[in-house]
């Protein structure tokens, strides 16, 4: 720690920080533009600069940028001095040279850091009077607008986009007043990462798209603290809602988790909330005709009548809806009667992940915890596609080298370009084993490209090359057992070596491998290795841990008429076992009701469907890939707007379908009791207690609100509807409120932020007002409770070792290769998503392609598990032999079922008559 | 083509170090007569004598100052370079990108005499245990670069060279690098970024390039003249270095000394360290007919305007330095009585407007409006304020206020310009403060 003197005032800081960040994290006011939290200094900008002094009796003093002038003990600053006031109010006025007057027009403003500053420094008169500099724009794909003119130059958005994120096709050309930043041409920005351009760039160069299609300012909107939902690693995000619609999605800061970044999927995924044929109203379809709508009471006496009819009733839960509603649907049905909807060998595999994570001897580390890790080795998953926070994390673990190179030399961590220029290329050991090129390839130490059981193979000879009494792996080849043997030594030489593995090859061997490698470690008395283990969906790891019966269990139920009864949860079936199976299992039921917020093929067959909320709708508890619980919180009533529609929260439905069935006054329903009944029921999920009860949570007596002060127009927004003003609608559940009023601040402590603000900071960066320290944890904890704690080493050794994988003559393995874009249906149905989408393509090794006489882009006939289909080829150089991919989510359009994340044999062959493979072209 | 290189009278080996071997005819000398006339002794004589930190100290020891403008001591930098126990070896880099406005002393050497720069490269080299050197050289330069091309395939092919440099069993080889022209590759860490491919912003400093340069590894940057002075300190030791300038200057050496402008006899001189702006523009013939002397730049365009009254100062480092300006390379731009300080001052702001490498807020986005407001006042259109506003730019493009040197450059001649000559600049301005439209978009204009 350090004393600094800053305007007459003493400050107990960190010295291995820079004034900036001290001064930040004081809570004191410096603009600053090309400085970010997360990604250190770098000098550019000059408007952070304050006076220093060489001692109590210096009153000359001299200028420096904060940003970059470490803090040292004993230092006299100013802020207020008014040399560097001046300074920073002209570096303001040299940035609005040619900065456009555009604010009324700009889809930044209103959140736009460069507003905030250019307020903060007092600068409000330009003295330029000549023609300002302007720039052509680019067509950067369906995510991200980009407006050039209103560049200020600060690097930032270069500095994310290749130095953070690892893209190269975003960069800075041109020099002096006519630096340019974008693409080479035009064209689709190809990293996973590119929302994040929107928050990084602290003015309106690049914005959100999506947004953009139905722009709101941002204090028009109302925001409520939530959880992406599209895929298990838990990222925090604050959706913004108008008019009844989800406008955009922000990054919402959580020092443990996603810090200041998501993934497109993540970001741009939303559009699924929108859609205009979501089932607003109960419907029934009876005897196979119509659908027709109809009001609450009807749909429940309808369904309870049909349900009565069966003998069994049993429920099909879901990994993406929330613990909540599964749990609600259990007790309607009974434990004994539940089904986690997950199909079974997915079932076995995360509840084996669970207990990895429990029981061999490595905790579960958080994304931030990744980012400190100093060697990874990745056993299967492409991470990228299948949870990409976890690879950004991963990027940051490796970039880790130079922060460690740097401080060798004296350079601290946050002088990001001296870091670089001392790193170079080096960085912390990664080592990949995938069976295709992953993105992550350039930055690892080794990718090896391998089939899955040789995949699981090489994690096994790891193990055993860490400890010797792991089992052996028979018949390693030489070049293996060496790689094996230097992956060991790595982790071991590691100060907090990490293993990774996962669900998306639908491997078991894989997660045993990672297993015997975590609990290796743990014997070589390395207790602060970690273990990451990637699940697929939201809520798979809270689905586990619920417990239940998998989906296939739930299917031969019906098929032998051990129950007729069926309530579906916010699940289509379709896209996890092959239709012909679902089919006949919900053939033969004699009631089936859907409780879901799409119209998915499943919601097609109910014979009663209830209109869900999705996580824009609803409250809820999901559990991330690192057991970290976490609420989402509902961002509308989807009523106000819509009078017409009767969506509610699935937990709401079957809490009424349950009352109605038993012939029981519904009772009042709180989310914290729904909560407690899960914390109570599921002994593994006891630490939500922590979190409950929340409802009655006050600052000052207040609720929380949900809208920003400034939100404008409440009295007209709904005047087309009725002049009327109708009573904001009641949140009972939570403490947030559906309304500007209540407490919005950042000076008492709240673990929940529904939007960051703060008087003079409306932009993103206001997380500074509520973190401990800038780019900290939130002063009030970050949200979440964490549900795995790691045992003493313990379990033994898995010695079920597959065998090398031998390509087979005339038989190919179709493995899944996940994808970011289209992996998830959910955002799959959101347009920017699809318009982002690879068409499906099946994955070819070259020497096999050319075995077959298939060239690239030529349509191929997949045959398997009783399914044939076409697809165009592509050509993989990394693909080994013998194995064939398929993109995982978008093939089930294609295939109309397929079970996602199986590894199975099929026939490959080059299509005949038609050369062109039309994507979608399917014979079940 | 006129003679560039002029002399006061005879060039010997002992007091003209940098030029005595050139011919009249300008043509290169070769690597047989440089051999002939003592050329590469200096290396052989380190090879045998020195180690590289006795080498270090014999060039510390002679305070040699750096010769592309800044003056900071050659054997200084040597000596912070990381060398030795743990330490990779590194790469010694000539600063050859020539750039400076009214510069043109380092081409005379490499096209005249490249030999001389790679013997003071493989010393430097030798001293900091470099394991390659980089000529980064101008691209316009292409008189130099085809010199030092086959000076360097000689020098490689005579074993002076490549592996095992004259048997010394010491690694060293030279490859020239031609830059894409910008002026801002002059500055040693934008020059080791273009040179590993980057854009040319200049670098953070810590680290400096002695502890991580070019690709992470201790880099030594020095000017063309710098290492073209090392070989005869090798020869003659530090303290004939020291005595060259006798009692003109506390600094060592001779000087590549030279005029442009409108004088009679424009060209460069090799002078003692030290020697008198009158002295040099007496050799330059004096101004031309009909013109007195209104003002000069004592070295570039990013030194600061003196007056007539300053010629009269030794031109080292130190003197100039008192005036407020700076020394330079000492290549001195003299300004006639019929010729507009604004509009010279708007023609330097224009070059070191377009040069600014983009990187921070006051060099560029201020450079160009102090253009565009010089621009105004050129044409009689300034407005009350203007010049105030100059003076302020000024300021704020001063040393600590950017991220490197180049916009205290160029805020040098134009904070000088209108200090001693006010006068010319109140004569811009016919508008009140405040007018609108002084650049009006022409109709039709996108």
């Amino acid at each position: 720690m350090a004393t600094i003197h800053v305007d007459g005032n003493d400050y107990e800081v960190e010295d291995s920080d820079n004034l900036l960040h001290a001064c930040l994290s004081l809570g004191l006011d410096i603009p600053y533009f090309c400085w970010h939290p997360a990604m250190g200094s770098v000098g550019a900008c000059r408007q952070c600069a304050v006076k220093q002094y060489k001692d109590a009796d210096d009153d000359r003093g001299m200028l420096v940028m904060s940003c970059m002038a470490p803090v040292k003990d004993d230092a006299y600053i100013s802020i207020a001095d008014e040399e560097a006031k001046a300074f920073r109010e002209t570096v303001i006025e040299f940035l609005m040279v040619n900065h456009p007057h555009d604010c009324p027009v700009c889809e930044e403003g209103g959140h736009c850091h460069l507003q905030d500053m250019t307020v903060m420094t007092g600068h409000d008169r330009r003295r330029y009077r000549f023609r300002k500099r302007t720039h052509r724009n680019q067509n950067l794909g369906p995510f991200i607008a980009h407006e050039m003119n209103r560049c200020i130059t600060c690097y930032r958005c270069t500095r994310f986009y290749q130095d953070y994120a690892g893209g190269e096709d975003l960069g800075a050309f041109g020099a002096h007043d006519n630096v340019y930043f974008g693409r080479v041409t035009d064209g689709t920005l190809e990293s996973e990462f590119s929302g994040n351009l929107t928050e990084v760039c602290p003015t309106g160069v690049f914005t959100d798209q999506t947004h953009s299609d139905h722009y709101t300012r941002k204090w028009d909107l109302q925001f409520a603290p939530s959880i992406c939902q599209q895929c298990a690693s838990g990222c925090n995000i604050s959706p913004g809602e108008r008019y009844g619609d989800i406008r955009r999605i922000e990054n919402r800061y959580n020092g443990d988790v996603n810090g200041y970044f998501l993934c497109d999927r993540g970001r741009f995924g939303y559009g699924y909330v929108n859609r205009k044929d979501r089932p607003t109203r109960p419907e029934c379809r009876e005897s196979g005709g119509e659908a027709r709508t109809m009001e609450v009471d009807e749909a429940l006496d309808l369904a309870a009548d049909r349900l009565r009819g069966a003998k069994r009733i049993i429920g099909i839960g879901s990994p993406r809806a929330s613990l909540e509603s599964n749990h609600r649907l259990r007790q309607l049905v009974g434990a004994a009667n539940f089904s986690t909807g997950i199909e079974a060998g997915e079932l076995a595999r995360i509840r084996r992940m669970e207990a990895l994570n429990r029981e061999a001897g490595l905790a579960t580390p958080s994304l931030r915890e990744i980012e400190q890790c100093d060697a990874i080795l990745v056993l299967g998953e492409d991470l990228i596609q299948s949870a990409a926070r976890v690879a950004l994390s991963v990027r940051q673990a490796v970039r880790g080298k130079g922060a460690e190179l740097g401080a060798e030399r004296g350079i601290p961590e946050w002088n990001a370009e001296a870091v670089k220029t001392i790193a170079q290329d080096a960085g912390h050991p990664l080592f990949l084993a995938t069976p295709d090129a992953t993105k992550l390839d350039g930055i690892a130490t080794h990718a090896g490209r391998l089939a899955p059981d040789d995949i699981a193979r090489l994690g096994f000879a790891v193990a055993h090359a860490l400890d010797s009494t792991a089992p052996v792996v028979d018949g390693l080849d030489e070049e293996t057992s060496q790689l094996a043997g230097r992956i060991a030594d790595t982790l071991l030489a590691a100060k907090k070596p990490l293993v990774i593995a996962g669900e998306s090859l639908g491997s078991m061997a894989i997660l045993e491998a990672a297993g015997n490698i975590a609990r290796a470690l743990g014997r070589r008395q390395r207790s602060d290795a970690g273990l990451t283990l990637v699940r697929r969906e939201a809520n798979s790891v809270g689905l586990g841990l619920l417990g239940g019966e998998s989906l296939d269990w739930a299917m031969a139920q019906l098929e032998q008429g051990d129950a007729d009864g069926v309530v579906i949860l916010e699940n289509d079936l379709y896209v996890r076992l092959p239709t012909s199976r679902v089919d006949s299992a919900l053939g033969r039921a004699a009631a089936v009701v859907v409780v879901d917020h799409q119209r998915t093929p499943t919601w097609e067959r109910a014979d009663v469907g209830l209109p869900a909320g999705t996580f824009a709708e609803s409250d809820g508890t999901l559990v991330s890939l690192e057991g970290r619980a976490q609420r989402f919180y509902q961002v509308f009533d989807p009523s106000y707007m819509r009078p017409d529609t009767r969506i509610r929260e699935s937990w709401r439905w079957l809490h009424a379908l349950h009352a109605t069935l038993e012939r029981q006054p519904m009772e009042t329903i709180l989310l914290d009791d729904l909560t407690q009944a899960v914390a109570e029921d599921a002994p593994a999920l006891a630490p939500l207690h922590q979190n409950t009860p929340e409802a009655m949570f006050r600052i000052h007596g207040l609720k929380l609100a949900r809208e920003p002060h400034r939100y404008s127009g409440r009295t007209a927004m709904r005047a087309n509807l009725n002049v009327n003003e109708p009573r904001a609608p009641v949140d009972l559940d939570t403490p947030f409120a559906f309304s500007m009023e209540g407490y919005a601040g950042y000076r008492e402590p709240r673990r929940e932020v529904a939007f960051a603000w703060a008087p003079g900071w409306n932009s993103p960066q206001a997380w500074n007002k509520f973190q401990d320290e800038v780019g900290g944890h939130l002063r009030a904890g970050d949200p979440g409770v964490r549900l795995f704690t790691a045992a003493a080493v313990g379990g033994d050794y898995c010695s079920e070792i597959p065998a090398a994988f031998e390509p087979r003559e005339g038989e190919w393995q179709v493995i899944d290769l996940p994808q970011l874009f289209g992996g998830d249906d959910m955002s799959r149905r959101a347009e920017p998503i699809r318009e982002r989408m690879a068409p499906p393509q099946v994955a070819l090794n070259q020497a096999d392609a050319a075995g077959l006489g298939i060239g690239a882009g030529d349509a191929v006939s997949i045959a398997v598990d009783g399914t044939r289909f076409k697809l165009p080829a592509r050509l993989s150089a990394g693909l080994p032999p013998g194995v064939v991919g398929l993109p995982s989510g978008a093939i089930q359009e294609v295939t109309g079922g397929l079970t996602p994340g199986v590894m199975r044999w099929g026939q490959v062959a080059k299509a005949e008559h038609d050369s062109q493979a039309s994507a979608g072209e399917a014979r079940p | 083509m006129s003679r560039i290189l002029q002399s006061a009278g005879e060039r010997r080996s002992e007091t003209h170090p940098l030029t005595w071997r050139l011919h009249d005819d300008q043509s290169p000398v070769l690597l047989e007569e440089y051999l002939d006339t003592g050329g590469y002794a200096a290396v052989t004589k380190a090879l045998e004598q020195y180690t590289y930190e006795s080498l270090t100290e014999e060039v510390k020891g002679a305070n040699l100052r750096g010769r592309g403008g800044a003056g900071f001591s050659a054997g200084m930098k040597w000596s912070l370079t990381a060398k030795g126990g743990d330490a990779p070896r590194g790469y010694i880099v000539c600063n050859a990108d020539e750039m400076e406005p009214g510069t043109f002393k380092d081409r005379l050497l490499m096209e005249q005499q490249p030999h001389l720069l790679i013997e003071g490269m493989i010393l430097a080299g030798y001293a900091n245990r470099s394991k390659q050197g980089y000529i980064f050289l101008r691209g316009e330069y292409h008189l130099a670069a085809a010199s030092i091309q086959r000076a360097l395939a000689d020098a490689r092919a005579d074993g002076w060279l490549g592996p095992d440099v004259r048997g010394s069993g010491w690694d060293f080889d030279i490859a020239l690098h031609t830059g894409a022209g910008r002026y801002i590759c002059g500055e040693e860490t934008a020059l080791i970024n273009s040179l590993e491919g980057k854009r040319a912003n200049p670098r953070a400093k810590p680290p400096f390039p002695g502890q991580s340069g070019a690709w992470g590894l201790p880099t030594v940057v020095n000017n063309v003249e710098t290492l073209c002075n090392v070989p005869g300190i090798v020869n003659h030791g530090a303290d004939w270095f020291q005595a060259l300038s006798g009692d003109l200057s506390s600094d060592g050496g001779t000087k590549l000394y030279g005029v442009s402008g409108k004088v009679n006899n424009p060209g460069l001189w090799e002078l003692p360290m030290g020697t008198t702006g009158n002295r040099i523009l007496e050799l330059a013939g004096g101004m031309r007919d009909g013109l007195a002397l209104k003002s000069w730049l004592p070295g570039g365009g990013s030194t600061g305007f003196l007056l007539p009254e300053h010629l009269e100062l030794a031109l080292d480092f130190d003197t100039i330095g008192k005036t407020g300006s700076r020394m330079g390379t000492g290549l001195l731009t003299v300004v006639a009585d019929n010729q507009s300080m604004v509009s010279l001052t708007r023609n330097l702001e224009e070059f070191f407007a377009r040069e600014s490498c983009g990187w921070c807020t006051p060099c560029r986005d201020g450079l160009p409006w102090s253009v565009k407001l010089l621009r105004a006042l050129e044409a009689g259109e300034g407005q009350a304020g203007d010049i105030e506003l100059l003076e302020q730019m000024a300021r704020d493009l001063g040393p600590g206020k950017t991220f490197c040197a180049h916009a205290p450059g160029a805020a040098m001649p134009l904070a000088s310009a209108i200090h001693y000559f006010r006068d010319e600049f109140e004569r811009g301005i016919t508008r009140p403060e405040g007018e609108a439209h002084a650049d009006p978009i022409p109709v039709g204009s996108v």
